[in-house]
């Protein structure tokens, strides 16, 4: 056979295109991963999503940390007798003492043995064992209290026990802070006003800045150092990192203690050594409690940077120094003209990633100053606003602050950090 | 710098660098260990390392030189024109120990920093590798000292007695005579403070999160590894996304929302929440690993007739155990240090972990050395875990603690 050309049928084999749908086999695999990932996404979503939304959500709203339980009615029922004539006695009232209540009502069903003797408040009805009780709108700090004379037949301890027991069902209509439309831009006028917002800012930035550079600067150098192999060498490895293993409430309250002015080590140190004359209040001064909080975050994260930088360190090609040995490169060219170059991407991943979560840190100052002395950072004035001033709304406000800072961090890390790949 | 590069400018400077870092160094261990007053005299440490830095560059004496000049050192010291001062109140033995200690530290590193260098003019390779060695000797001492201190502290504190400690902050030197006495703040925290509740608490709901985590992280971990699906690339990245959501500002919600269901004040709660903060980060370790496993084994077996989930049960899980270890310890650690949502969330002491235990004893009714040693319970558990199974933590560490 004589090759010409392409026999027809191979013209028409070529101009088969690869299916542009998607097979049977493609969306079953694609259906069992959703059916995968469907536990996580739902979790997920639920406390973290549903949280986000919420805050905006509540930013925009007046709410107070009171207000997360809703006015509703309270009732106490009791039983009493007095020379053989009996009373059920029931006291009523709104929980709230500023917040309306609608439709206040209760129902409770009498017990058998006890039939009702005298007349009915106008408020009530019976209908068999069952009274029902309502009372319409209320004002906040209202309160009703009426007795029903009763006649027993039985035991009257057992029936007063069965009377208190069956509790009476209390109900209204009450108007959640939280649930209604009631909009304002009360919380964030609160955050922005004055220079205190602008403080907190300040202090987030230096908090943030020379914690993340510091904790970078001290694992390049720690990294360095463990960056040859020696015996003891994994032992110190393993001592170097912790500070960030150990609970951050053990190494915080240690730190608190070793600092404190009266009875703390570092004070008798720095006084027996004749550096300062009189004890200093690290945690508890201006501007001293800052950096000392900024100290915590370098002493407590260096590890980590560490650790990453030491394992990039070792993946380095050995070659290259040899090379450069074989040039009469000195060591610090080398560690300036070699060593740098390559670790550049790690540093700047972990500088943006340790930036961000420096950012977010809550705890370490929280327990180390309680965000007082000039060591208030966004995050601890979320839990100020929310839980010290108990104004749930503007605590979120600041959360709303934080979150739209984090959404500008993350571009630049998508744009900058997703190409590191293996990270 | 060229005029620094003669070994009789280097030595002396570098010796009277040393000689100031190792007396206050051996000063302050001193001080911490017999609680006497020890301090370094930086004036005198500058002279002296000077010249015995001048000494051993220029390689006088010898063995027999360096001996005489760690015993010359010591008698300085013991004479009070030293590089070290001591006070009245340290015993003889004290004295004695940190004279020679810092004499014979001192020769004998500065004799290693200074090995190999040259007596007069030295080449930019010589002069530094001798400031290298210099700095990594400093490197040791600084880290080492600023890891172990704040630990020693801790421990040392847990043992000692509020008056004592007020007395002299700086005396960690332990009361031997009181036996099984020195331990008495923490029969104290396991008898009084309910402190052994709060560590099964926390040992069992650290295990729950961990298992839960699993259940949940390995089956995604797979699909975004293995599977194809549309929005795959874009669903990895946003797991990186929910690393940066600070806690403080989920616990605000989660706080109202357990206020109004009833959830707060119970361990049901913090181990419904606990969780879902660690499975981002085990699904994004777990799929770095899968990734890297052999596809072709879990190919076969999918020709065998296993089905897909059987393939994950029988196949990929039993390959990725050291992942599976990683990442079970990344997440007891972080559970186990968990401090802010059970601070917020448990009110009732009998409900507690053992971080919210510790943040308990933080009050001025409470002694200081209660809280020291609450911390010790604390952390002596996830110590012994990570020291007895470093290896698989350090890996753990570097796979997923970008998060922190």
């Amino acid at each position: 056979m004589t090759v010409t050309g392409p026999t027809p049928g191979f013209i028409e084999m070529t101009s088969v295109t690869p299916p542009t749908g998607r097979g049977a086999l493609a969306k079953r695999e694609a259906r069992l991963a959703w059916g995968l990932l469907l536990p996580t996404i739902l979790s997920v979503s639920l406390v973290v999503i549903l949280p986000l939304l919420a805050i905006f959500w509540i930013s925009f709203k007046p709410v107070g940390l009171a207000d997360l339980r809703p006015p509703a009615p309270v009732l106490r029922e009791s039983l009493r007798g007095r020379d053989g004539a009996y009373q059920l006695d029931y006291r009523i009232r709104n929980s709230s003492q500023d917040k309306p209540l609608g439709d206040v009502r209760f129902v409770d069903t009498l017990p058998d043995g006890l039939s009702i003797a005298g007349p009915l408040p106008e408020a009530c009805a019976l209908d068999d064992q069952t009274l029902t009780c309502a009372f319409g709108d209320v004002e906040g700090g209202w309160r009703d209290r009426f007795q029903i004379d009763v006649t027993l037949q039985g035991d009257p301890d057992a029936l007063e026990d069965a009377a208190e027991g069956s509790k009476p069902d209390a109900s209204a209509i009450s108007d959640s802070i939280l649930t209604n439309s009631e909009f304002s831009l009360e919380n964030f006028a609160r955050i922005f006003d004055g220079d205190e917002f602008w403080f907190v800012l300040w202090v987030t930035l230096f908090y943030t800045v020379f914690g993340t550079v510091g904790a970078l600067v001290f694992g390049l150098f720690a990294a360095m150092l463990l960056n040859k192999s020696f015996k003891g060498q994994g032992i110190l490895r393993g001592l170097y990192l912790f500070p960030y293993v150990a609970p951050v409430i053990a190494v915080a309250f240690t730190w608190i203690t070793l600092f404190d002015p009266f009875s703390g080590s570092a004070n008798a140190l720095l006084i027996q050594m004749g550096v300062t004359q009189e004890a200093i209040n690290f945690f508890g001064q201006r501007p001293l409690a800052l950096i000392m909080v900024t100290i915590f975050e370098i002493w407590r994260y260096f590890p980590l940077s560490f650790l990453f930088i030491l394992a990039r360190m070792q993946s380095i090609d050995t070659d290259m120094y040899e090379a450069a040995d074989m040039d009469g490169a000195s060591p610090f060219q080398k560690f300036w003209y070699l060593s740098m170059p390559q670790l550049l991407g790690i540093l700047s991943v972990l500088f943006l990633l340790r930036f961000i979560w420096t950012f977010n840190k809550f705890d370490d100052i929280f327990l180390l100053t309680g965000g007082n002395a000039g060591t208030r950072t966004l995050t601890v004035n979320v839990y100020e606003q929310a839980f010290a001033i108990s104004n749930i709304g503007a605590g979120a406000a600041v959360a709303v602050v934080i979150f739209a800072c984090l959404i500008l961090f993350s571009v630049f890390f998508f744009k900058y950090v997703s190409r590191e790949e293996g990270l | 710098m060229s005029y620094l590069r003669y070994g009789y400018v280097t030595g002396p400077v570098l010796g009277a660098l040393w000689l100031v870092i190792l007396s206050t160094i051996i000063a302050v261990a001193m001080s911490f260990a017999t609680g006497d007053p020890f301090r370094p005299a930086i004036l005198w440490s500058l002279v002296w390392g000077a010249i015995i830095g001048f000494g051993i560059s220029q390689r006088i004496g010898d063995l027999p030189g360096a001996v005489m000049g760690a015993v010359a050192l010591a008698g300085l010291v013991l004479l009070g024109m030293g590089p070290m001062i001591i006070g009245e109140s340290a015993s003889v033995w004290s004295r004695s120990l940190a004279a020679l200690a810092l004499g014979g530290i001192f020769i004998w590193s500065m004799e290693a920093i200074l090995s190999g260098m040259p007596k007069a003019a030295l080449s930019r390779h010589e002069f530094e590798e001798a400031v290298i060695r210099f700095l990594t000797g400093f490197g040791y001492i600084f880290f080492t000292a600023i890891v172990l201190i704040p630990f020693y502290v801790m421990v040392m504190t847990s043992l000692k007695s509020q008056q004592a400690l007020l007395q002299n902050p700086l005396d960690f030197s332990l009361d031997w005579d009181k036996g099984w006495g020195l331990f008495r703040s923490y029969s104290e925290l396991f008898a009084d403070f309910g402190f052994g509740g709060y560590l099964w608490t926390s040992f069992y709901v650290s295990v729950l999160t961990v298992l839960i985590t699993l259940l949940f992280s390995v089956p995604g971990a797979y699909a975004v590894a293995r599977l194809k699906f549309r929005g795959r690339a874009a669903f990895s990245r946003s797991i990186l996304l929910i690393y940066m959501v600070p806690m403080i500002v989920l616990a605000l919600p989660i706080y109202i929302a357990f206020s109004m269901t009833g959830l707060r004040n119970s361990i049901l709660g913090l181990v419904m929440i606990y969780p879902v903060t660690t499975i981002p980060v085990a699904l994004y370790m777990l799929q770095g690993y899968f990734r890297g496993l052999p596809g072709e084994v879990e190919e076969a077996g999918l020709m065998d007739g296993l089905s897909r989930l059987a393939v994950i049960w029988k196949i990929t899980l039993p390959l990725s155990l050291p992942a599976l270890a990683s990442v079970s310890l990344y997440v007891f650690m972080i559970a186990w240090n968990e401090f802010l949502l059970a601070f917020m969330l448990l009110d009732d002491p009998s409900k507690f972990t053992l971080t919210r235990g510790v943040a308990m004893l933080n009050s001025s009714e409470i002694p200081r050395q209660h809280l020291m040693a609450g911390a010790v319970i604390a952390t002596l558990p996830i110590m012994v875990l990570f020291l007895g199974l470093e290896k698989f933590m350090t890996k753990g560490l570097t796979a997923g603690s970008v998060k922190g």
